[in-house]
């Protein structure tokens, strides 16, 4: 028998599944599972004689796929069939569930997206200048002393804020190298810690780093050994 | 306040964010939150009855002033980029961030089927997702949860404008027995 394949693309076997359903007009509480299965694995061979790069949830599923067709030609007792359940359950929950949000992608991709349908007025407010002009300001000793005065009340309040960072948590620190990292493109991990930094700060900092090198969303080089450590984002914003 | 519809237009005009009403009545002072809000439904009304470039919108907890969308093709023109879109992998990846959050990244990949570390940089990138803490399970994963920008970006007023998963509902309503046609449940 030969079979007519045509190939979309899919976003994974689920979405495969559920295109075989559809196609062939099947009930997805009850799945002529032997027939689904043959159709699933004339498309993984259809995959891999184009050579596509095919993962290999693909694989996993062409076995569960197998297993439950086993399961469900094999004889059972009658005491089991009552409380066994179908062994196309969990397969039909993953994929009525894996189907809503496919459904709920698409309701999200037909709203006015902004950038997209609708736009903003984006001209940033420009504070940068205001503090340009603050600079040329002339000042005397005085100014300086109160200025003096104003971080070292600054620096009392500090012992204050300390139960604030308390409350530091990893994903915040996550968060704000991000922000930084699009905003600089490039931090010294020095210099994410800013001046006096506490022992909690760096602690937090160096895991928020060890978490985004993992999650490959920065990359650290160093020039030298014991040298400044430069991170980068993985990835340039588009 | 004699000009309050002035200011609070004033105010959404130089404002790139939507405007909450409680930033406001930050601004604004003593003013109630109900006759703020009135101004606003008004000023809505006029933009509305305009039928100008611009129209007020509800989104992301507070109002902003947004372009006509069945006119856009002109500011795509001016801008002349290709408006930037999502694929179906990263909105099947944020559809289930939007619904299960707080959600970690084993479950998306449970629900999608496949791995989604790809599509979830990619949303992380585009600020659409954060992460926003971490469960209470062996290796502590990352729970990742949608963002302000998300909101704002698909002109949604807060999640619960969210539709509901209507196909979920069936499910769930699904394992019940099947009653036979005049077969009677004996209390």
């Amino acid at each position: 028998m030969t079979y007519e394949v045509k190939l979309d693309i899919f976003e994974g076997p689920l979405d495969l599944l559920l295109y075989l359903i559809k196609k062939n007009e099947l009930d997805i509480y009850n799945i002529p599972i032997a027939a689904v299965t043959d159709q699933y694995l004339q498309h993984l061979e259809a995959m891999k004689s184009l050579n596509l790069d095919m993962a290999g949830e693909y694989l996993v599923m062409a076995s569960t796929l197998i297993h439950i067709k086993s399961r469900m030609l094999l004889p059972r007792e009658e005491e089991e069939e009552a409380e066994e359940a179908d062994p196309r359950a969990e397969l039909v929950r993953q994929l009525t569930e894996y189907q809503a949000f496919k459904e709920a992608a698409l309701k999200l991709d037909s709203r006015l997206l902004l950038g997209r349908d609708t736009f903003k007025r984006e001209a940033p407010l420009e504070t940068v200048e205001a503090d340009e002009d603050e600079a040329l300001v002339e000042l005397n000793v005085f100014d300086l002393v109160a200025a003096f005065q104003r971080i070292v009340s600054s620096l009392k309040k500090e012992e204050i804020l300390e139960i604030e960072i308390e409350r530091m948590s990893l994903s915040d620190r996550i968060n704000e190298i991000m922000e930084r990292l699009q905003e600089e493109k490039d931090v010294t991990f020095l210099g994410l810690l800013g001046e006096s930094p506490s022992r909690r700060l760096i602690v937090y900092t160096f895991l928020a780093v060890l978490e985004l090198m993992k999650l490959r969303l920065v990359r650290a080089f160093q020039a030298s050994p014991f040298g400044p450590i430069r991170l980068f984002l993985a990835v340039e914003e588009g | 306040m004699d000009d309050l519809k002035a200011v609070v237009e004033m105010l959404l005009f130089v404002s790139d964010a939507p405007i909450a009403v409680d930033k406001f009545r930050d601004i604004l002072g003593d003013v109630d939150r109900k006759e703020i809000l009135r101004v606003l439904a008004d000023l809505r009304r006029e933009y509305e009855e305009r039928n100008g470039g611009f129209q007020v919108a509800e989104v992301a907890g507070g109002f902003q002033f947004r372009t006509r969308p069945d006119l856009n093709q002109w500011i795509r023109k001016f801008r002349g980029s290709r408006p930037p879109s999502l694929s179906p992998a990263a909105l099947e990846t944020l559809a289930v961030v939007a619904y299960r959050q707080p959600v970690v990244k084993a479950d998306i990949d449970r629900v999608r089927g496949v791995d989604v570390s790809g599509a979830l940089k990619g949303l992380l990138e585009k600020k659409l997702v954060k992460m926003v803490g971490r469960k209470d399970l062996p290796g502590k994963p990352i729970m990742y949860g949608t963002t302000k920008r998300f909101l704002e970006v698909f002109g949604l007023r807060d999640l619960t404008e969210l539709p509901t998963l209507r196909e979920l509902k069936e499910l769930q309503e699904k394992p019940r027995a099947p009653q036979l046609p005049g077969f009677e449940m004996v209390e």
